[in-house]
């Protein structure tokens, strides 16, 4: 720049230069003046957006479950998210059962973050007596900016195992008491407000009710959620059971509704459903309760995180 | 010939005055909230700051999701619930600031830095006291506020009201190299 001002100035005529000069000069004091505070602001923004990394949309869903299904929400690396699921008995059970009140199932749980993309947990639900184990490995992010990922998907791979002791049945060895799940969990956070997500299922039974009832079962599951203050939400959780897979037990599509409220590390989750089970073979693939029949199940989930380890 | 040196000497301090920004990429801004409750404390190495010391004017710009928590969760709420990053994702500073720096090059230099603060979708008149250093031609600055949730409109509820304090302190510190 300023050799090239020197060299124009050698080919100018003298009496002009100074003119052209002194423009020059002038031109320049009255830019830089001119240049505020807020130009120097504009710089460091625009400069920020040439270099922009990919932002990953964070909360899709508050909870680990949007209801009964898992959601592709994850606990980060270390963290430890202890749940507590509760499902009371059917509301049609009348007056003296209090509304079902009186008769409660339960599922403990525990989910840990590997990393921030494998998740691995552990559950045991009253309900038979059951074990359950689950693993969860985030596949892809959907991205706010900076990048092209419409959706989040993340795998399930989880099974079942029961113990309860029967007297009657001497052939209930390990390998009947266990069911399998796999799912994809595939999500999209809308707007701001409004999540849904989409999961194929597959669960598979070892034992089944009779032969003419299917060992694979698939299953396609559709929550979502909508936001009503920054920190509650309305959710909706329905599993399509495509018919004729189990023909010698009525199941019906699990349909749940409910509410959910975030405090500090908390999620607590009011609902009501007409499955009793929480996890996915009994759920999804078991459910014998009919909303028109009013077989309805009031229950909650509570998620309590902890930090382990130090960042 | 005498307006011809004149003029381009003028010319060249202009240029001159150019170089006198200051600017860095991966300044630091820290917050951090004591309570006996609970202490929370986020960083961001990620912030863009500006001084020009020929003008007097300085700027700073981050995103609100460059800031680190021990707690992931904390984060999210942070960005979800409090400052909304989704929808306002950046702070931002701009001002102007006065003090003796002709000394700047020798010693640590006091001075006011005065201007704007947008944050949350508020934008707040702010000034505070700080410092500048200029070393190997690396300029250092310095500045601990302190600043308030609920003046720019970052509503805190009820059930957490005690984890986290009214008065949020707030460090910077920037290390800049000249602009080329």
């Amino acid at each position: 720049m300023k050799n090239r001002s020197v060299h124009i100035i050698n080919i100018i005529p003298p009496q002009k230069k100074s003119l052209l000069l002194t423009c020059t000069a002038v031109l320049c004091v009255s830019v830089s003046l001119r240049a505020q505070d807020t130009d120097l602001l504009k710089r460091l923004n625009d400069s920020m957006m040439a270099t922009a990394k990919t932002v990953y949309v964070s909360g899709t869903f508050k909870g680990t479950r949007i209801i009964n299904t898992q959601s592709v929400e994850m606990p980060a690396k270390q963290e430890l998210l202890f749940s507590i699921m509760h499902r009371f008995g059917k509301i049609n059970d009348g007056a003296y059962q209090f509304f079902g009140l009186d008769n409660a199932t339960m599922r403990m749980g525990f989910e840990y973050g590997i990393t921030d993309y494998i998740t691995a947990g552990i559950g045991r639900s009253t309900f038979q007596k059951t074990f359950d184990g689950f693993l969860k490995v985030r596949l892809l992010r959907q991205t706010a900016s900076g990048g092209h990922i419409p959706f989040s998907l993340t795998a399930l791979g989880g099974l079942n195992h029961n113990t309860i002791k029967y007297t009657n049945k001497p052939y209930m060895n390990a390998r009947y008491r266990t069911d399998y799940v796999t799912q994809l969990l595939i999500a999209r956070k809308l707007t701001r407000n409004l999540s849904l997500q989409l999961s194929p299922t597959w669960l598979h039974y070892n034992l089944v009710p009779e032969h003419r009832d299917h060992n694979d079962v698939f299953v396609l599951a559709a929550g979502g959620r909508m936001k009503i203050t920054r920190r509650s939400s309305i959710n909706v959780d329905f599993c399509y059971i495509p018919p004729n897979q189990t023909p010698s037990v009525k199941v019906y599509h699990s349909l749940s509704a409910g509410f959910d409220i975030e405090t500090g590390g908390h999620v607590f989750q009011v609902h009501v459903t007409n499955s009793q089970g929480m996890t996915e073979p009994l759920f999804m693939g078991r459910t014998t309760g009919s909303w028109g029949k009013g077989d309805i199940y009031f229950g909650f989930n509570i998620y309590r995180s902890f930090k382990l380890g130090k960042k | 010939m005498k307006k011809w040196i004149l003029v381009h000497c003028l010319f060249v301090n202009v240029l001159n005055a150019g170089a006198q920004l200051y600017v860095t990429k991966t300044g630091f801004t820290g917050f951090y909230s004591k309570t006996p409750m609970e202490d929370i404390k986020a960083e961001n190495n990620q912030v863009y700051a500006a001084v020009d010391l020929s003008k007097r004017t300085i700027a700073f710009s981050m995103l609100l999701k460059g800031f680190l928590f021990r707690k992931e969760l904390m984060q999210e709420h942070f960005n979800e619930n409090y400052v909304e990053s989704d929808q306002y994702p950046r702070a931002t500073f701009s001002g102007t600031f006065s003090g003796n720096i002709d000394r700047v090059g020798q010693q640590a230099v006091v001075i006011e830095v005065t201007g704007k603060i947008s944050l949350h979708g508020v934008i707040k008149e702010f000034s505070t006291p700080a410092t500048i250093e200029i070393h190997n031609g690396t300029l250092t600055g310095k500045s601990n506020f302190q600043l308030i949730p609920r003046d720019f409109n970052i509503s805190i509820p009820s059930l957490v009201r005690d984890k986290i304090a009214r008065q949020i302190d707030v460090v910077i510190n920037i290390t800049c190299k000249p602009l080329k």
